[in-house]
């Protein structure tokens, strides 16, 4: 089964590539948002599976069980999660007031609104 | 008997996973929305409580049955009321519910 | 077994993080988006990393979902075509760093594998000394309130961060409450006012369970804070903006966020007052258990405090900027239903 050693981290590269797409290849600022998102889960994914032990359990301590898995990627995730909803709220902040000021959220019509100025 | 409720929760189980797998034919398979929308909520209503149900006759009469039977109260709650919610509005957007649409596009009567 | 879940978890999330690329119709892209935080908290759950998992559920599933939604309510419904010849570009960079990353992980552990060097350090120092030193059965919420408390820390001034851009970039309510007309006809939105008004209470006990309980189980005070946020944006979804911004009066909640993080600095200048360092718990009481466990505690109801608070206050202001407007279709396609209610449209949803 030396396939499935990585395939967690091989699958959290092909997610992390698929947003980072999303990102540079389409224009609309929301999709960029959402392209974001999928990066950003890719990498927590990456993390929560560096940090799993087989046969452990959840890090809560508990008298039936002897191994826990990691619980320092857990805290970092965490943290990393909340810092990313506040990213995004700030992104469709700006994308609503781009749109308010050129009335698109089409990156390459806002560019062209620029440069016709 | 404890035998006899190991199988009784393991063909609970099956039967929601059963469920939850017409569900999803029914859900790509009918022809318009609404019979879609119906399609969907036999997942939420035979689906998920069979696979609840299993699960409580697994564990038990333990803490983690009474939070399986609330989670099963909440869902009952929640899910009739989202097959509603989508319903509703997609009466207000102007699907008509009285056409059927092929899902090539044909609309018959 | 673990490893089918696994496998099968993963390949789904990759599907649907493709579909999330070709969709082209945003309201679709929205809801695939919401799923795609489902399955990676069902991913993180089967992964042994349960707060995770209640966190990426609750707040990429919930309030980022949403908060899409409020900005797609704005701006247009679908996305305009991208021609292929600028996508060629960007599929190389991509299948290149991909290639180079994928040969990069060839050296690392293989999963799950006891013996890595991440599990060899501090890992495990955590796990045993928590009991003795902390006394709470949730690793996590103690290596998150007492062992790594600062980073906590900047993690809510973070979230306080966020919500002064969203305010300094949309503002907040200009006009009063209470000028829309009466409504005259009977009200059509009564089976959701009626399992509203049952659930939303039972939401807001759940929230104060988990920040209390969070210490004996997965939970604290960044999964309450978001759980209370989601039952009162439930309200204003149910029973209107007005009647919910009247729940918590505006001069309280534009506060609530900068008291959390005063309450959070509060508890470390409180230690160092004591004769401790900033964030020693051990200055707060004899014990060093009860110490420990007053500090947490009093942290996790800043970050309760801060992270609810934030939440609605960015909930409210997207919606308050939203009122009134109408978004257009974007290139002319689409249903032409201009009120801006996101309902369904005949146009089942295109790909590209």
């Amino acid at each position: 089964m030396s396939f499935f050693e990585h395939y967690n981290y091989h699958l959290a590269i092909v997610l992390a590539m698929i947003g980072l797409y999303t990102m540079i290849s389409r224009t609309n600022l929301v999709k960029k948002v959402a392209g974001l998102n999928i990066f950003q889960v890719s990498v927590f994914i990456l993390f929560i599976s560096l940090g799993v032990i087989e046969d452990g359990t959840v890090p809560i301590l508990s008298p039936d069980h002897e191994v826990y898995s990691n619980p320092l990627p857990h805290v970092l995730i965490l943290t990393a999660i909340v810092v990313g909803v506040a990213t995004t709220a700030v992104a469709l902040a700006l994308v609503v007031r781009i749109r308010e000021a050129y009335g698109t959220v089409e990156e390459d019509r806002v560019h062209e609104q620029d440069d016709a100025l | 008997m404890p035998l006899l409720i190991d199988l009784l929760s393991w063909a609970l189980i099956l039967v929601g996973g059963a469920f939850g797998v017409i569900g999803g034919i029914g859900l790509l398979r009918l022809p318009e929305f609404f019979s879609r929308i119906h399609a969907a909520s036999i997942t939420d209503s035979m689906c998920a409580p069979c696979i609840i149900a299993g699960l409580m006759l697994q564990s038990g009469l333990t803490l983690v049955t009474v939070k399986l039977a609330f989670l099963v109260v909440f869902l009952f709650l929640t899910s009739p009321t989202a097959s509603h919610a989508l319903a509703k509005a997609a009466l207000h957007g102007g699907m008509d519910p009285g056409r059927t649409r092929r899902l090539d596009g044909e609309a018959e009567s | 077994m673990d490893t089918v879940v696994d496998i099968l978890l993963l390949a789904f999330l990759a599907i649907c993080a493709i579909s999330i690329l070709r969709l082209r119709d945003l309201f679709a892209m929205t809801m695939m988006f919401g799923l795609f935080s489902l399955i990676s908290a069902g991913l993180f759950t089967t992964m042994d990393a349960p707060d995770v998992a209640f966190t990426e559920a609750a707040v990429g599933a919930g309030i980022s979902t949403i908060l899409i939604l409020a900005t797609l309510a704005q701006t247009s419904r679908r996305e305009q075509a991208t021609p292929a010849r600028s996508k060629l570009v960007p599929l190389a960079v991509v299948w290149v760093t991909g290639a180079v990353l994928i040969y990069g992980t060839a050296d690392l552990p293989a999963f799950g594998d006891p013996d890595a060097p991440v599990h060899n350090h501090v890992g495990p120092h955590y796990i045993q000394e928590s009991g003795k030193e902390i006394g709470i059965p949730n690793v996590v919420a103690s290596v998150l309130a007492s062992y790594r408390g600062y980073d906590t820390l900047g993690e809510v001034v973070v979230v306080f961060a966020a919500v002064v851009g969203v305010m300094s970039l949309l503002g907040l309510r200009r006009r009063p409450p209470g000028l829309r007309p009466a409504r005259g006809k009977p009200d059509p939105n009564d089976v959701l006012k009626v399992i509203a008004t049952m659930v939303v209470p039972v939401i807001l006990l759940f929230a104060l369970y988990v920040q209390f309980h969070g210490e004996y189980s997965p939970g604290g005070g960044f999964q309450a804070g978001v759980i209370f946020a989601a039952a009162i944006i439930l309200y204003a979804l149910v029973f209107g903006l007005d009647k919910a911004r009247q729940v918590i009066p505006p001069k309280v909640l534009n506060r609530l966020p900068a008291a959390g993080v005063l309450i959070y600095g509060g508890v470390g200048v409180v230690t160092l007052l004591l004769g401790g360092n900033f964030l020693e718990y051990y200055a707060l009481a004899e014990d060093a258990k009860t110490a420990q466990h007053m500090g947490i505690l009093f942290i996790e109801i800043g970050v309760g405090v801060t992270v609810a608070s934030v939440m609605l206050l960015i909930y409210f202001i997207f919606s308050e900027r939203g009122r009134g407007k109408r978004p257009d279709e974007g290139n002319g396609d689409g249903d032409g239903d201009g009120d801006g209610d996101g309902a369904l449209s005949r146009d089942e949803g295109g790909t590209a």
